[in-house]
Formats: structure tokens, C-alpha cells, sequence
């Protein structure tokens, strides 16, 4: 505390300019929204991480039932796979197109990113479909549960990443490029590589792993 | 504290409940005062630590009074320093106070944990009598239904609901599980509890040392009955427990597998009731969850789990496994019989037999020596057996063996 | 089924006449008076054209002040419907011997506990907790608002989205009777088929959000907004507080989101996670919930932590010892409290050394926590000290807190445990900490705070009379259910065949007695200091000589809260800024740029509040309709961007001018 020697030499108003921000102006509207954002994600990174250890501690409990080797079909999940990986470069260009503001070239990235998620989801829901219609029900046993559940879960994230995508498309094409769209497109570039990265552990822990069991 | 004998340990036990004393003359404090070696060493713990903690919480709380009355601001005489904030030597202090009674406390913790590990057999039958290693203890099987208890004697060939009859000086092994939720198998005087879960086994070793009545219950809430689920403990002479399993033996209704799905049917209040004979396997297949013909029980569904499961030929095995799924109701419901063959049917092609599988044995033996655990292995210069005369309170006496294998 | 009953299925799912408890007497006259009190309430409001005020001025405010004082109110009026349940536990065990039942049945008995310890932990002890923090932490870190003012808003609704729900439990259907925990298998549908545990789980669902978005806002406030000059280690302890705080609910409550998930789809769709059969593992359910159950323990009295440290300091007119230590000792406490979650479970058979090691990092906990308790004791050593009621409080809690710690070290000792765990004495010791630390933390805290909300202290005399009777009604509860837990009582039970147990609960339900007058006299308390407001009134803004910023403006502060953001050159900030007689800016205000209210967070949480209700009931159209509702309004709401205004300079300048004449006024009345 250095002010008490020097008081005699201090006016009234440097003191309050030493207190006070006097020439403030107004913060960047949304500068905590990437924190915000990011924080968020690891919250959901959580609710993953509970699941995959659900999934590691039942992940064995067929009740006598099929294991993965019985049900899983790689190739068809690495399809799915590439689809995911793909709609994330396409999603990294749309970015790029953005950062030289370009609108219409924005959105046909993003359009393109969305028809591949929308192929992951297709895919995804044929697997689904399949596994059910052959008696491998989410009920059949706890590695069921376990499994539809992660996948499941990873499924419905990109569900709202789509409907999301939609919205952003909409509101790009009515305001264009501004701050505020530019800041959601980036919230949803990194809820979107999010999902990404979650889908490798899936891939991994889920699909590989379960084939070597 | 490893320092502690038993007998200072039991005098601050006194010393401390010593003012309650009067007031509280006419209650039973069980818990503190309990009729097993187990119980017994779980109290002297309970009042060690306590001990050890006061060493601090005491001064704390006269500090916290001392300092609130003297330097309240009607008292202009006391010192006023109102920048003074830091005193690395006050950190230290309080950092380091804290640190040293968890130091002594989690060693006593590490050790206590490991004696009084209820899976652990018994080394002595209390303080003064060690337990000879061949000693084969009794096994009780105690299942916790929907809302009282099962007691089953396999030696004895008998079993109880809601009364546990026990011969006193007897070291006892306890298989614990549930037919339905989780209970917790507690009887404060014989020693602590453990949980009683569905589908899984519990184990518990202890050993009463005193004649009497005791009660025992369930210590986790487990539905509309709860309160009621108690049972007595009786402890008798060995000889007199001979003569009461006779008398058990010599009544007229026995424990089948039927008698047993009709029992496991909730049920509040009942009294004590005696089976002179029990079915084979009767608790295995509670374990196992395969009682009710039909069902296949969970340790072979397990070893199947372990070659990866059926297949897909699998896939529709419902009705040998569901338990308790359509909900308690139609638990009781028995099955039409083509279902029953059915399912058995469908078991016998999936597994050679249905037969429920011993739980492996997670059981860890009594500590042969007791200095590694002590971290003292080696012999004190002045005395060489100062192992015998520091002995902590919570192990019991081993008699010298052979090395754990 | 008769084609009449399946349309009426199809249409109302579970809930049909028989849903409603009119064969009750309790719950019916219960209800009338709610019925009753509610009509007043709404007749009044109406009455009073006070409506638009409220829907304006408060449900659709995105100020972080209001919205604190909501959380405050929620806590209160939850708090109340808590302690009723406490009290009807209370006469039951008192009088249910000799093989008398009681006056309630398992059926009541059993909801009452489990809505007791959900009530309390969920909508008692978190809305208080937020709402100090929201209050207070941007006013203390110099800030206008927090990071996302709508989201706060959303949060607080969705909190009391969640409260409505389980309140609608007690007269539609019934609440969960399986534990506050709701432990499978009794949790899972096979034993708890009806709606009691659906409505468990979406109150805390709808709960949980908030929760979580609202940790998630303070910490991105707290990082991002501090006043210059505030770095880290010049944060207040209750700004540090709250920070690890956020940091352990938004690390802890998506565990439970994910667990309560896994147990309503076990209930929903018939999936085998915690089920008997099929592979499910109960045990797993267990793990989870204590991996977000340890560290909610946390969260309710870290910030506690935090308002002592506040009081302590200011009324002893000193600084607090050891900041440093008090904030690592809250970092420390903030990530050990991930590694002790087995010690609620000693008891299923983990094995000793899985045992010893969670045992031991429990007791770890206790030194940083006994660090805490010796600063505070250091900073009373030659002080000055006053004893307002929030000192008071501070004293209390500082005697009674130690013992509920030694307890709790010592049923972290597992032996002791296997002998005290589920009993009576375990529901002492975590009463002891819960009451002695977080409720007498809160008293403490509306005490200290509530002059800057409201401009009036609380008046003494009644507060003096509410402390006494807490204190003293705390201690005749709890001591008879320490002993009965060393007698071997457990948990839980609603009838006993022990007739030398029934003095030790009527000396409980005396305690009990007195606690509710403690309760009374608060309320009174409030009432009065509200009657006689201008006799308490405070003008200065800084009634009890405070340290910290929150003091530097005027009580109630504007809604900018400071017309400059304050630069922070010390600890106690506010405390340097008077010695330096740093003057107040006078002039070249400049317009203020503020978030606009919104009814988007109120909306959605109603309707969230309806799907909940349709989910509960299996009203499967109802359910459908709401969750398309939800995401409609939400997108909806993404479409307006419109969502900040200016307070013009000159509005900014009167304020502030009125301000100052009444800061003059106040000085030449003093010479």
C-alpha cells in the first residue's frame, strides 16, 4: 500500500482515478461465452465419461445373451465413423469461410456438414433398428443397456447438433456474418469436434475393444 | 495408537462416560458395551479415535470461547492489532497439529481396518484366548427377505426366521445375501454390520462371548416393513445350542424350496418360526437367484458371460432369467408349468447343470504375525519382546505359525 | 380394459381420482390450508395490481440481485415444508412405543423422510447457497451483472421448477419412499412401481439444470469479470468460496444427471442397469450417486466457509489470518472431496484396503478444514470484536461445528463405522454439520447481507431471540440421537418395541419444539425489521464498517450496481478505499450498458415443469406436446437478438447525484 507517504501530493481526484475506472467502456458483448461454453462442455464430457464407465463395468454382463462379437458389424461402424470424421473437416471449412466472411459459402459448408451427420444418424438408426429387430433389445441384458445407452446418448447429442445447425443456417441467412452468428458458429464448432472426439472413445472402448473381448 | 494398552483404553472409555455415567445409568449402550470380541474391539476404536480427536477439538473449543469473551469490543484493555495476519509459525502450528492426529489416527485406521476386516476369520475368541488355526468356525447362512430373516445352520441342518440362536465362544462365519433389496445384517452387540444384497454374498466373521438376549435388525431402509424386521439374538452355552438344534430338528416343517418362495413373499411381523430340515443347496440357489424351477442361476449365467456370452441362439432366454422384472407381485405368481419346461429346457441346453456354484471365496485369512502390519518387524534393542508388551488393543494374540501361504 | 378406461389412459396416463389422497385427513386439511393460504395470496396480489409489478420487476428480471433474493425466498418458504416433515418424524418417533403405530403409516412415514432429506439438501440448502453467491459474488468482484444473465434466470427457474414438483407430489399421487438417495432395487420399478420415485427423479432432473447452468455462470462470471486489479489472491474468501464451489457443482451434478438418467430409463424402458436380473449391478448405482453425493456435501458449505471468513474478518475490525492458507485449504478441500465418496458405503464389502485408503483421504480432509477453523480463531486473537447476530452466528457455528467434525473423522474410521453406520449417530453428525455449518452459515449471512439488499438491518432483538432458540434446540435434538446411535438405533424406523428409548426422542421432539420457535421468532424477526424499517434504516451503504466491495455502493445498490467499476490495489479492497478517503466521481457518468429482461427463462421452465408432470404420470401426448414446446421456445428465443440496453449518462448521473446528497446529509447529521 504505497498511498498513505504520498497523501499530502494527492488531490481528490487522483484518488478517485486510482479507485475508480473512470474511462471504461462496454465489455465486448458475450467476451465469457467461450469460457461459458467450454465449461459446459466439460460438464457433458462428464455425463460421457459416467456412461463409459458404466459401460466398463457392465460392458461384460450379457445375461447369456450375445456378446459384441455376436452383433457388431465393423465395417458398417467404420462407414459411420468416416462420416462423423468427414462432417468435421467439412465443419472446419465452413469455419474457414467464415473467418473471410463469406455467407453463401458458410452455409454450403455447413449444409454439407449436416447432410454428413444426418448420414451418421441414418446409419446409426439403421444399426439400431437392426440390432432391436433381431432380439438385441436395450432390455436383453446390462452390456445392452450399457451399450444403447452410450451410443444412444452420443446419437441424441448429434440430433440437437443438427436441429442447432438448421437454426444457425436460418440466422445466418437473415443477419449474415454478425459477431453474435459468428460466436454461435463457433459454440457449435465446438459442441461439433466435441462430439467428434466422444465418438472416438466410442469407436474405441465400444466397437474395437468389444470385437477383441 | 499403537501405545495404547487395552486396559488405558478401556480407563479413558471410563473416564470419558464417566459424567454420563449418572444419567445414563439405565441404558444399554450396546454399542459401546457389546457381548462380542468383534463389537468389543470396534468399540475400543470408536473411543480411541474419539480420544485422539479431543486432544484438539478441546483446546479449539476453550480457545474459540477464551478468545470471543476477551476481546469483545467492550473490553478496551485487550490488544488490538487489527493488521496483524500472518505468523508463519502460527501456520505451521496449525497445519501441522491438524496433520500429526490424522498421522496416528489413519495409522490406526489402516491397521484397524485390516484386523477387523469382517471378511477376515477370527484369531481369538476374545482378549485373553487366542483361537486354535484348526479351529473350523460354525457357518450361519442369513438371508434378509421381504421383511424378516432366514437364519439357515448348515452343519445343523435347521433354520430360523427371526431368531439367531448362538453357541457363545464359538467363532462364526456368517454368508450373508437378500432375496429382493438391499438390508443390512446388524446386531450391535456380536459386531458390526454389513450389507445384505440381492443376487451377491456378504461375509461376516464373529463370535460371542456372553450368554443373553440380544437384538439384531436391518440397517438399511428396505421398504414399507422395515421397522419390523428385527430378530433376536440369543447366545447360550455351547451344550444348551446342542440341545436347542436337536429340539429344532425333532419339529415337523421343513424348508423346501416351495416352503421357502412362499416365505420370501413380503410379509410384516412375523414371529419366530423354526424348520427342522432344509433343502440342499436351499442357499446357494437364494444367491444364485434360481430358487423358483425355471430359472437359471446367476453363476451359471456368469460363466457363460465369461466364454462371451450364447450368441445369438441366446437372444431370447427371458424367461429363465427374469427375477423380479414384472415387479413383486408376479414374483409369487408361479409359473404355468409349460413355461417352467420350457425354460429348464432352454438351461439344460445352454449348461451341463443348473446348479448354483459356491460364491468363489473372497475370505482373507487371520494375520499369522501381526509385526509387518504393525510396520514394527523388527525387535526393539531393549527389549526383545516388547512386541508382546506393546501389543495394540484391536489384535488379537497369534500364536506363532507357519508363514501365510 | 374397458374402451372407456384405455381413452382415459390415453388421455391421463397413471392419474386418475384415486391419485388424489382425499381419503387422507392430513394430507386434505394440509391441502385446504395451502388451498386457502395460496387463494389469499393470489386475491391479494390481484387485489393490489401487483402482478405486472412482479412479472416485470422480478420473474422476468435478469439482475443477478433479484434473482439471489428469489433463491432466498424459494429457501425459505422450501425450508418451511422441510421442517414440517421434520417435525411430524419427530412426534411420530416420540410417541410410537408400546406397540402404538403412530399416527402415520409406512405408506406416509416413509415419504416423509425421503422428502425431508430432498427438500433440504436439494431445495433448501442449494437455493440458499446460490442465492448469497448470486447476490453477493458480482458485487463483491466489482462487476455489473454476471457472465449470462438470462441463463441465471433460466436457473433459478428451472431450481424452482423443480420445487413445484415435489410439492405437487404431496397432494397429486405420492412422493418416493425409498430414501433421499433412492437406492435401487427398491428405487427400480419392480418395488417402487408407482409415481413416487418418477417424481423424485424429475424434480431433481429439472433441478439439476439449473444447478448446473447456474455453476457454470459463476464461474465464467468469477473468472471473466473481476474489477481490475483483482487478481486471484486479491479475491474475497467468499468470492474464493464460490468459485470452488461452482468448480465442484458443475464437476459433480452432471454425474447425478447421469445416474438418475440410467435409473429412469431402468424404470421407462425396462433397460437393466441396476436391476437383479440380467447383469444390472445395484452396486453400481450406489458408486455413482456418492461420486456426486460427497461433493454436493461440499458445495453446501464451501460458500458457508466463505461468509464466515467474510464476518469474521469485519467484525473483528481486522484482517483474516492466513489468507493464503484459507484459500489453498479450499482448493485442497475442493479436490480432495472427489476421492472419499466410498465412505457412505464402508459397509458393502469393499474390502480393507479399499476401505483404509478412502478412510484416510477422509480424514485428510479435516486438516485443511481445521485450518479453516484456526484462521478464524487467529483472526479473533487481539480484535476488536462485535457481536452482532451474524458474529454470533459465526461463534455458534464455530463451537458446534468441531464436534460434528470429530464425528465425522470419526465414522470415517471404517471399524467404527461398520458399528455407527445408518444409525442415529450418524444423523446427528451430518444434522451437526448441516445445521451448525451451512444453516447457521445462512442465518449468519442474511444477517450480514441484509442491509445491503434492503437497505434496513434485521432487528436485533428478535434475531437474538431466534439464535437462542436454535442453538439451544439444536443441541437437545441431536444429542439424544448421538446417544441412541452409541444404544444401536438405527435409522429410518417408524415404530420401536424399546420402551427405555422413548424420553431420548421427547427430549428430541423438544428440541424440535424449540427449534420451531426459532423458526417463529425469525420469521417474526423478518416481519418486524420490515414494520420498522425506517427506524432501521442504513443510508450509509456500509452499516457494519465492512471490507469488501459489495459495501462500496449504496444499499439496495442500483441495478448497475457501480456507476464506475471500482480498481481493486488490495485484499480489502473497500477497507483501503475508505482509509485512502478515496471521493466518490462526481461527474462524466457514462451510459451503462445492461442486459434486457426476458420471460423466455419462465416459460420454459413452466413448461418443463408440465413435462416433468406428463413423464411422472405417463401422459405420453402431454409429454411429446411440452418437449416439442421446449424446443420451439427455446429457438424461438435464439432469434432475438435484441437483448441488451443502455442506462442513458443522465439517468446514471441523477441516481448517483441522489446518491450523494443523501451520503451528505448522512455526514452532517454524524458532525
Amino acid at each position: 500500500m504505497s498511498i498513505a507517504p504520498a497523501a499530502a501530493a494527492v488531490t481528490d481526484a487522483d484518488l478517485t482515478a486510482r479507485y475508480y475506472d473512470l474511462d471504461e467502456h462496454d465489455h465486448p458483448e458475450g467476451g465469457s461465452t467461450m469460457l461459458g461454453f467450454w465449461i459446459y462442455l466439460m460438464s457433458d464430457l462428464l455425463i460421457f465419461a459416467m456412461l463409459f464407465a458404466t459401460f466398463g463395468v457392465l460392458g461384460a454382463n450379457y445375461a447369456a445373451g450375445p456378446g459384441p462379437r455376436d452383433l457388431f458389424d465393423l465395417p458398417l461402424v467404420a462407414l459411420n465413423t468416416s462420416m462423423l470424421l468427414f462432417s468435421s473437416i467439412t465443419y472446419g471449412f465452413a469455419m474457414l469461410a467464415m473467418q473471410k466472411g463469406v455467407v453463401r459459402q458458410t452455409q454450403l459448408w455447413l449444409v454439407i456438414t449436416g447432410l454428413f451427420g444426418a448420414a451418421f444418424l441414418g446409419i446409426e438408426l439403421y444399426e439400431f433398428a437392426h440390432l432391436i429387430h433381431e432380439g438385441a433389445t436395450p432390455q436383453r441384458s446390462a452390456f445392452l443397456s450399457a451399450f444403447f445407452t452410450l451410443v444412444g446418448t452420443h446419437g441424441l447429442h448429434v440430433t440437437f447438433g443438427l436441429i442447432w445447425l438448421v437454426v444457425l443456417l436460418v440466422q445466418v441467412e437473415q443477419r449474415g456474418l454478425i459477431p453474435a452468428n459468428r460466436r454461435r458458429l463457433m459454440c457449435l464448432s465446438l459442441f461439433w469436434h466435441f462430439l467428434d472426439v466422444v465418438w472416438i472413445g466410442v469407436f474405441t472402448f465400444v466397437y474395437l475393444m468389444g470385437m477383441l473381448r | 495408537m499403537p501405545s495404547l494398552s487395552p486396559v488405558s483404553a478401556r480407563l479413558m472409555r471410563f473416564s470419558m462416560l464417566l459424567p454420563l455415567a449418572a444419567m445414563l445409568g439405565g441404558c444399554d449402550w450396546v454399542v459401546l458395551n457389546p457381548a462380542g470380541d468383534v463389537a468389543r474391539q470396534q468399540a475400543d476404536l470408536v473411543v480411541i479415535s474419539t480420544v485422539l480427536m479431543l486432544l484438539i477439538i478441546v483446546p479449539v473449543m476453550a480457545l474459540t470461547v477464551w478468545f470471543a469473551w476477551h476481546y469483545r469490543a467492550s473490553n478496551k484493555a485487550a490488544r488490538y492489532e487489527p493488521e496483524w495476519n500472518h505468523s508463519t509459525q502460527l501456520e505451521l502450528v496449525i497445519w501441522s497439529a491438524p496433520l500429526l492426529i490424522i498421522i496416528a489416527l489413519g495409522a490406526v485406521t489402516w491397521v484397524g481396518t485390516h484386523l477387523l476386516d469382517p471378511y477376515r476369520s477370527l484369531a481369538r475368541i476374545d482378549k485373553e484366548r487366542p483361537l486354535h488355526p484348526e479351529t473350523e468356525p460354525m457357518e450361519v447362512n442369513v438371508v434378509a427377505l421381504d421383511w424378516k430373516w432366514l437364519f439357515i445352520y448348515p452343519e445343523q441342518g435347521i433354520a430360523t426366521v427371526n431368531e439367531l440362536v448362538l453357541p457363545v465362544d464359538r467363532p462364526v462365519r456368517f454368508r450373508i445375501t437378500a432375496s429382493s433389496v438391499m438390508n443390512s445384517f446388524y446386531a450391535p452387540a456380536l459386531a458390526g454390520q454389513i450389507y445384505a444384497m440381492p443376487g451377491m454374498e456378504t461375509k461376516l466373521h464373529a463370535v460371542l462371548n456372553k450368554t443373553g438376549n440380544f437384538a439384531g435388525f436391518s440397517a438399511n431402509y428396505s421398504g414399507a416393513g422395515f421397522s419390523d424386521m428385527r430378530f433376536a439374538l440369543r447366545g447360550v452355552e455351547a451344550g444348551k445350542f446342542e440341545e436347542w438344534a436337536r429340539k429344532v430338528r425333532a419339529g415337523s416343517q421343513g424348508l423346501d424350496r416351495e416352503t421357502y418362495l412362499k416365505l420370501e413373499r413380503p410379509s410384516e411381523k412375523e414371529p419366530v418360526r423354526h424348520f427342522a430340515t432344509v433343502a440342499p443347496d436351499l442357499f446357494d440357489a437364494v444367491v444364485n437367484l434360481c430358487v423358483r424351477p425355471g430359472k437359471m442361476c446367476m453363476s451359471q449365467m456368469m460363466a457363460l458371460d465369461e466364454q462371451g456370452g450364447t450368441g445369438k441362439a441366446g437372444m431370447l432366454n427371458l424367461a429363465a432369467l427374469t427375477y423380479d422384472k414384472n415387479g413383486r407381485e408376479q414374483i409369487s405368481a408361479i409359473l404355468p408349468g409349460d413355461q417352467i419346461a420350457a425354460s429348464q429346457a432352454f438351461i439344460k441346453a445352454l449348461c451341463a447343470d443348473n446348479s448354483p456354484l459356491r460364491a468363489r471365496s473372497a475370505e482373507v485369512g487371520a494375520p499369522e504375525d501381526l509385526a509387518p502390519l504393525r510396520g514394527a518387524n523388527l525387535p526393539s534393542p531393549a527389549r526383545p519382546d516388547a512386541a508382546e508388551g506393546g501389543r495394540l488393543s484391536l489384535a488379537a494374540p497369534a500364536p506363532a505359525k507357519s508363514p501365510v501361504s | 380394459m374397458t374402451s372407456q378406461d384405455q381413452h382415459w389412459s390415453m388421455l391421463f396416463g397413471r392419474l386418475s381420482l384415486e391419485s388424489l389422497p382425499l381419503h387422507e385427513p392430513i394430507i386434505v386439511a394440509t391441502f385446504a390450508a395451502v388451498a386457502l393460504g395460496g387463494a389469499a395470496l393470489v386475491g391479494a396480489l390481484t387485489w393490489f395490481r401487483l402482478w405486472g409489478y412482479l412479472w416485470r420487476e422480478w420473474f422476468t428480471s435478469v439482475d443477478h440481485k433479484k434473482i439471489g433474493i428469489m433463491y432466498m425466498v424459494l429457501g425459505l418458504v422450501m425450508f418451511l415444508r422441510g421442517f414440517a416433515d421434520a417435525v411430524m418424524m419427530r412426534i411420530q418417533q416420540a410417541i410410537a412405543f408400546n406397540g402404538s403405530e403412530g399416527y402415520l403409516n409406512s405408506h406416509h412415514y416413509d415419504q416423509v423422510f425421503t422428502a425431508h432429506g430432498v427438500i433440504m439438501i436439494f431445495f433448501v440448502a442449494m437455493p440458499f447457497v446460490t442465492g448469497l453467491m448470486n447476490y453477493v459474488v458480482p458485487l463483491q468482484i466489482g462487476a455489473r451483472d454476471v457472465s449470462f444473465p438470462f441463463l441465471n434466470n433460466f436457473s433459478f427457474w428451472m431450481t424452482t421448477a423443480g420445487a413445484v414438483l415435489v410439492m405437487a407430489s404431496l397432494f397429486v399421487g405420492e412422493f418416493a419412499q425409498t430414501g433421499w438417495l433412492a437406492y435401487p432395487p427398491l428405487s427400480g420399478i419392480a418395488y417402487s412401481p408407482g409415481v413416487g420415485v418418477d417424481y423424485y427423479i424429475w424434480a431433481l432432473q429439472i433441478a439439476g439444470v439449473g444447478t448446473t447452468l447456474s455453476g457454470i455462470n459463476l464461474i465464467a462470471t468469477i473468472v471473466k469479470m473481476r474489477a481490475p486489479g483483482m487478481t486471484m489472491m486479491r479475491m474475497p474468501v467468499f468470492t474464493w468460496t464460490s468459485l470452488c464451489t461452482n468448480v465442484l457443482i458443475v464437476a459433480s451434478f452432471p454425474v447425478l444427471t447421469a445416474v438418475l438418467a440410467l435409473l429412469s430409463l431402468d424404470r421407462y424402458v425396462g433397460t437393466n442397469f441396476f436391476t437383479n436380473d440380467f447383469g444390472g449391478s445395484p452396486m453400481m448405482y450406489v458408486n455413482l450417486i456418492w461420486i456426486w453425493g460427497h461433493p454436493e456435501v461440499y458445495i453446501l458449505i464451501l460458500p458457508i466457509f466463505g461468509v464466515f471468513s467474510e464476518v469474521t474478518a469485519t467484525f473483528c475490525g481486522k484482517r483474516l489470518f492466513g489468507y493464503s492458507s484459507m484459500v489453498y485449504a479450499t482448493v485442497v478441500i475442493t479436490i480432495l472431496s472427489y476421492l472419499v465418496w466410498l465412505h457412505h458405503f464402508f459397509t458393502m464389502g469393499s474390502g480393507a484396503s479399499v476401505n483404509s485408503f478412502f478412510g484416510i483421504t477422509t480424514m485428510v480432509i479435516s486438516i485443511p478444514t481445521g485450518a479453516k477453523l484456526f484462521n478464524w480463531l487467529f483472526t479473533m486473537y487481539r480484535a476488536r470484536i462485535r457481536f452482532d447476530l451474524p458474529m454470533m452466528w459465526t461463534v455458534a457455528f464455530m463451537l458446534t461445528f468441531v464436534i460434528g467434525g470429530m464425528t465425522g473423522v470419526l465414522l470415517a474410521v471404517p471399524p467404527a463405522d461398520f458399528v455407527l453406520h445408518n444409525s442415529l449417530f450418524l444423523i446427528a453428525h451430518f444434522h451437526n454439520v448441516i445445521i451448525g455449518g451451512v444453516v447457521f452459515g445462512v442465518f449468519a449471512a442474511i444477517n450480514y447481507w441484509w442491509p445491503k439488499a434492503f437497505g434496513f438491518r434485521l432487528d436485533p432483538f428478535w434475531g437474538k431471540i431466534s439464535f437462542w432458540c436454535w442453538v439451544v434446540g439444536f443441541w437437545l435434538a441431536f444429542t439424544p440421537l448421538y446417544v441412541m446411535g452409541l444404544m444401536g438405533v438405527t435409522r429410518r424406523l417408524r415404530v420401536f418395541d424399546d420402551p427405555s428409548l422413548q424420553i431420548w426422542f421427547v427430549i428430541a421432539a423438544i428440541g424440535a419444539g424449540l427449534i420451531a420457535c426459532g423458526i417463529a421468532a425469525m420469521l417474526i424477526q423478518y416481519a418486524v425489521s420490515i414494520i420498522r424499517r425506517d427506524q432501521l434504516r442504513d443510508e450509509s451503504g456500509d452499516p457494519w464498517n465492512g471490507r469488501t466491495l459489495e459495501w462500496a455502493t449504496s444499499s439496495p445498490p442500483p441495478n448497475y450496481n457501480f456507476a464506475f467499476t471500482p480498481v481493486v490495489h488490495d485484499l480489502d479492497a473497500w477497507d483501503e478505499m475508505k482509509r485512502a478517503g478515496a471521493p466518490r466521481p462526481a461527474g462524466n457518468f457514462r451510459a451503462i450498458h445492461m442486459p434486457k429482461n426476458t420471460g423466455a427463462g419462465i416459460i420454459l421452465a413452466g413448461i418443463s415443469t408440465v413435462c416433468g408432470f406428463a413423464l411422472i404420470w405417463h401422459i405420453w401426448w402431454l409429454a411429446g406436446v411440452s418437449l416439442a414446446a421446449l424446443l420451439i421456445t427455446a429457438i424461438a428465443h435464439t432469434f432475438n437478438y435484441a437483448r441488451d440496453f443502455h442506462i442513458p449518462a443522465e439517468t446514471v448521473a441523477e441516481t448517483e447525484a441522489e446518491r450523494a446528497r443523501q451520503l451528505a446529509a448522512l455526514k452532517g447529521a454524524a458532525a
